[in-house]
């Protein structure tokens, strides 16, 4: 590492890098709640990147397609109901599930997806399981998409290691004591999906009825697939 | 590097202001700066590291879309596709540069698509295997590492072996070769927290085989 921190400084790049004080270490979380926070400093990031896009695409480096393909991809077709349909399947099929679980990339290749470097992990009555980034927000975008702003937080990557059942009661999960928690640091080019506990009432559902209840945060592990409220059990 | 990116176990950062069905995107500027910054000719760990470099203070005000932000044209000057006058004027003033890839449309069509089964990936060497207990080193590097902090010196059991991968550190010194198994270790959560944990909990990091000594 050559460059010094200075250098983002003196690219202009850290417009609003004053008056930075200890509080700002809860700032974070508080930017992240509400929409509206980030358009409190509101032209100056979207000049900025505005000025880069326009800049590399004059130097030849990006195809303004491509970049309007990407981000299609990831805003509208690559997402959580992707992984959804993973977990259904092997609800609904046991074989299916064995082969998930012992295989994931080659289990998740018979519905079409790919792209990834994946590892199953199963949640039962005995074990739950809960994935994190702590170094930077690594998450299995084949399969979830892009990882919601609570699970890039400062809040979620430092304590998910250290106080797995706090972040879980703070998501409204309330392990009892003899459940084991495992968490899944994903420091390497491994990704992690939790395949979550099918729930009671649901025999009669068919595959696309049951990849409706699963949610986002249940295959990361932050809550369990429940019944909607009023549903037939 | 000891960097606040670091942030396994750290505490008092507020609570999880978790969004229920939140947007992808929350501005349009994020949009745009997430295509850019995947669509950019490099690789990811160097990517991480340029985020690793902002300034503490920055990294923990920073949206994580600012933080990429920030990172981007830190890329496009250290790289040389662009050149610090022409990041800060925002024009090409050199002209074109053809030596790096320019993301297409069709490559994007395929991100996520299967890859063909490949060939079994190389079987770098090892001294290591699954069941055994092993140390995570107590390594501080200066540089990018992906070997977290809260596992350094502590004891842990190899539950998995994910075959050999790049090792992502900038410096590898004292590592072993570049290329090298990944392993799943798992720590017991008392051993990474002492009596407050709970004895029924575990840690799973995936660590290269450089991270880790037999004691």
């Amino acid at each position: 590492m050559t460059t010094t921190r200075r250098d983002i400084l003196s690219a202009g790049l850290a417009a609003a890098s004053a008056a930075v004080t200890p509080s700002v270490v809860h700032a974070e979380e508080h930017d992240h709640a509400h929409d509206h926070d980030h358009q409190d400093v509101p032209s100056d990031p979207a000049l900025r990147v505005k000025a880069l896009e326009s800049l590399m695409a004059a130097k030849g480096l990006v195809d303004r397609a491509a970049l309007d393909a990407l981000i299609d991809n990831y805003e509208h077709r690559t997402g959580p109901r992707n992984g959804a349909r993973v977990v259904a399947r092997a609800w609904v099929d046991a074989e299916y599930k064995k082969r998930l679980l012992k295989d994931a990339n080659a289990a998740i290749a018979e519905l079409g997806y790919g792209g990834t470097n994946l590892t199953v992990v199963e949640n039962s009555a005995n074990v739950h399981n809960l994935v994190v980034c702590t170094l930077c927000s690594c998450y299995p975008w084949a399969v979830l998409g892009l990882p919601p702003v609570w699970y890039k937080s400062a809040a979620y990557r430092s304590r998910s290691v250290i106080d797995p059942r706090g972040v879980l009661r703070e998501f409204g999960v309330k392990l009892e004591d003899d459940v084991e928690v495992r968490v899944w640091d994903s420091t390497a080019d491994l990704r992690y999906l939790v395949l979550p506990e099918r729930p009671a009432g649901t025999s009669d559902m068919s595959e696309a009825q049951l990849a409706g209840l699963v949610t986002r945060d249940a295959m990361v592990g932050v809550a369990k697939v429940l019944l909607p409220q009023g549903a037939k059990a | 590097m000891n960097g606040v990116h670091d942030m396994g176990g750290m505490q008092d950062m507020g609570p999880i202001a978790a969004e229920k069905d939140g947007p992808v995107f929350h501005a349009d500027w994020e949009r745009r700066v997430f295509a850019l910054f995947n669509a950019v000719d490099v690789e990811w760990p160097y990517r991480r590291t340029q985020i690793e470099l902002i300034p503490p203070a920055e990294y923990l005000r920073m949206s994580y879309y600012e933080k990429w932000l920030a990172a981007l044209p830190r890329i496009l000057i250290k790289t040389g596709m662009a050149t610090a006058a022409e990041v800060e004027s925002g024009n090409a003033i050199g002209g074109t540069n053809t030596k790096w890839h320019v993301l297409t449309v069709a490559e994007v069509a395929t991100w996520d698509a299967p890859e063909p089964p490949t060939a079994a990936k190389t079987t770098a060497p090892t001294r290591l295997h699954v069941g055994q207990r092993v140390r995570a080193r107590n390594l501080n590097p200066m540089g990018h590492t992906r070997l977290p902090r809260y596992v350094r010196g502590k004891m842990g059991t190899i539950t998995r072996d994910g075959g050999s991968e790049n090792l992502q550190d900038t410096d590898i010194r004292g590592l072993g070769p570049k290329q090298q198994h990944v392993y799943t270790v798992r720590f017991a959560a008392r051993e990474l927290w002492g009596d407050q944990a709970s004895p029924r909990d575990f840690v799973c990091a995936d660590l290269w085989e450089g991270y880790l000594e037999s004691p």
